[in-house]
């Protein structure tokens, strides 16, 4: 069983109160940071070797040390919560039901950072969630954590809670900050980064809720600690959302050491797959990472057992391997077909491009109407070489990685199943009855031990 | 109609505003438009988004231009109850197709469309962060989950009673 940091008290009755949580220890790392240094907070978090858990990886401690400090000029921490990635719902779980965790994060992430107002933007359709963070800041605010002079230590501090209103693109860190301005989601150039020019026009760290949450215990533990679990560059604890077939659909804190095997498998995580069917695809790391068949996905190309951690998932790059993602673990049966699941995807990209790049804004459309075209036995042989064409197109052409979200998972879907692809083309009748089925490429066909 | 916010929520509009520094009150203007949707029978009409641009003192083009990007503000008239059933992979892997179909034809409508009574609006919508409780949707402010022909059943049921007893309101289960 993994080790527990983010999530292990999420399931005491009443945690989502403040006089439960702070019973089990809450509010002690805002304690203990105000009497460190923010630069030594800053100091914990680059030894603790945590990575932003929105999907990018990036070593938050070395993002928290770019944020430009220029006298007189305030600076933001906005929290993103803007969870749409497809397959991804680990922040809505922890916010739900443990919301303190992440406004304990939020206040001792401001001292950090010296902000003194800071911003926690929530995608819009999770209504009843901000909700439950607005109650969780009044209930801090009430016990002397937010406001004037927290606990008396002259540092002062506000957190406050803004709704989207329904935009996969505002999850990246520019179009959250246009946003959070009341404007379309459009995402900026960069540079300059937020750490120089964010929210209006401030230096501003945008952090995802699983990061700032993750500081808690980083701050409680100490980095050195925190860092000690896991295994090489990823550290600490993960999140991972999974769906898909599987028996037991749900979040799941993994210390990253365990096998996509296990994980897959093991009742202790996802409890196999239903109805004895068999394993035929999965994406890792939310619809935007590449897809595998079951055996690249069990096995690197190099035949070692594939670990659920940033490293083993992105061994072989995206020629074999794929990526850790946001988390968001999607499995498909034997059952599943590889182009109507893709096609869904397309659609997905299409309906969120936000239109400022033509390749993004024309290439996504394309992109879903061949692909529903091959779905529906409508489909020539050229389509398949053309989609490649299109995805290579838009991948890197763009001014945000909406783009590139958008080309993998086409792109990987034809390396991968490209023989599935073609069944559709050479058989337009037979694929709007029935599905491709599993075909040679799940082997070994993995037989769970009984 | 007279189009003007009720007291309660022209508090809310300012404690809204509040939020930001000084003269930055247009980062008020995506939750003042959730708050003139909810009062304004689910929809954002002109002269609503004008009424807003007024009061945030912002060109109307501002509002227009955000209200038109982001796809939880309606610009067409929809029914009390707003029917929004998630679609992408995760929904689909797990049956959301037959979902919509069984609400299409329980309610004989269409997507987009809404019932003749007013009464039902179908939405297809692309993830809502709900993947492991697939298939969903989203009714007001809630997610109803682990979809099934029986619960939406259940479901419309429930709209049409709540419907029935219900004074005044716009109808959103919440």
């Amino acid at each position: 069983m993994s080790k527990k940091l983010l999530l292990e008290k999420a399931h005491i009755e009443g945690i989502k109160s403040y006089p439960v949580y702070r019973r089990e220890g809450g509010y002690v790392s805002v304690e203990k940071a105000l009497k460190m240094k923010p630069e030594e907070i800053v100091e914990e978090v680059k030894v603790s070797g945590l990575r932003g858990r929105g999907g990018a990886g990036f070593p938050t401690g070395m993002k928290w040390s770019f944020l430009a400090k220029p006298e007189g000029v305030p600076r933001y921490l906005v929290c993103n919560a803007d969870e749409s990635e497809p397959g991804t719902f680990k922040d809505r779980y922890l916010m739900e039901f443990i919301p303190h965790l992440l406004i304990e994060g939020m206040i001792a992430s401001s001292y950090a950072l010296g902000c003194n107002s800071s911003y926690i933007y929530i995608r819009g359709e999770y209504h009843w969630i901000a909700d439950i963070l607005e109650e969780a800041i009044q209930e801090a605010k009430d016990n002397g954590w937010l406001g004037d002079n927290i606990q008396g230590s002259g540092f002062s501090c506000n957190v406050y809670v803004q709704r989207g209103a329904g935009a996969y693109i505002c999850g990246e860190e520019t179009a959250l900050l246009e946003s959070l301005e009341g404007k379309r989601g459009n995402p900026r150039i960069k540079p300059p980064f937020p750490a120089v020019k964010g929210l209006w026009d401030c230096p501003t760290v945008v952090n995802n809720v699983e990061t700032i949450a993750a500081v808690v215990p980083i701050i409680n533990q100490g980095g050195a600690a925190y860092a000690s679990i896991g295994v090489g560059k990823s550290t600490g604890t993960k999140l991972i959302s999974a769906c898909g077939n599987i028996n037991k659909p749900g979040v799941y804190e993994i210390d990253m050491t365990i096998s996509v095997e296990e994980f897959i498998f093991s009742d202790t995580y996802c409890g196999g797959i239903p109805n004895g069917k068999r394993l035929k695809a999965c994406i890792p790391g939310g619809s935007s990472v590449p897809i595998l068949p079951a055996n690249l996905l069990l096995t690197t190309a190099k035949g070692e057992k594939r670990m659920m951690n940033y490293e083993s998932l992105a061994d072989g790059g995206f020629a074999t391997g794929t990526m850790m993602g946001s988390g968001g673990f999607i499995v498909l049966d034997e059952d599943q077909c590889i182009v109507k699941h893709t096609y869904t995807l397309a659609r997905f990209y299409r309906h969120e491009s936000c239109g400022q790049c033509s390749p993004c804004r024309e290439g996504t459309g394309w992109m879903e109407k061949i692909l529903w075209n091959i779905e529906q036995g409508k489909g020539k042989m050229s389509d398949i070489d053309l989609l490649w064409d299109i995805q290579r197109k838009i991948e890197g052409n763009t001014i945000c990685p909406l783009g590139d979200a958008a080309a993998w998972p086409v792109a990987a879907a034809i390396r991968h199943f490209r023989d599935e692809f073609e069944w559709h083309v050479n058989n337009p009748d037979l694929c709007t009855l029935q599905n491709y089925g599993l075909a040679h490429y799940a082997d070994p066909v993995y037989v769970p031990a009984t | 109609m007279t189009i003007e916010f009720t007291k309660e929520r022209m508090y809310k509009v300012q404690e809204i505003i509040n939020k930001y520094p000084a003269g930055k009150q247009k980062s008020a203007l995506l939750p003042v438009l959730h708050l003139a949707q909810e009062q304004f029978n689910g929809w954002l009409d002109v002269p609503v988004m004008d009424y807003v641009a007024g009061l945030l003192k912002l060109d109307p083009i501002e509002v227009y231009e955000v209200a038109s990007f982001y796809s939880m503000y309606n610009l067409k008239p929809v029914g009390k109850y707003v029917f929004e059933v998630c679609q992408t992979g995760p929904c689909m892997l797990n049956g959301s197709d037959d979902i919509i179909h069984y609400i299409k034809n329980k309610l004989k409508i269409s997507e987009g469309e809404t019932t003749a009574d007013g009464m039902f609006t179908l939405k297809t919508v692309e993830c809502l962060g709900a993947c492991g409780y697939a298939p969903m949707m989203q009714l007001g402010k809630h997610y109803r989950e682990h979809l099934t022909p029986a619960k939406v059943d259940e479901i419309v049921e429930e709209c049409r009673k709540q419907a029935a007893t219900a004074a005044n309101g716009n109808g959103y289960l919440s």
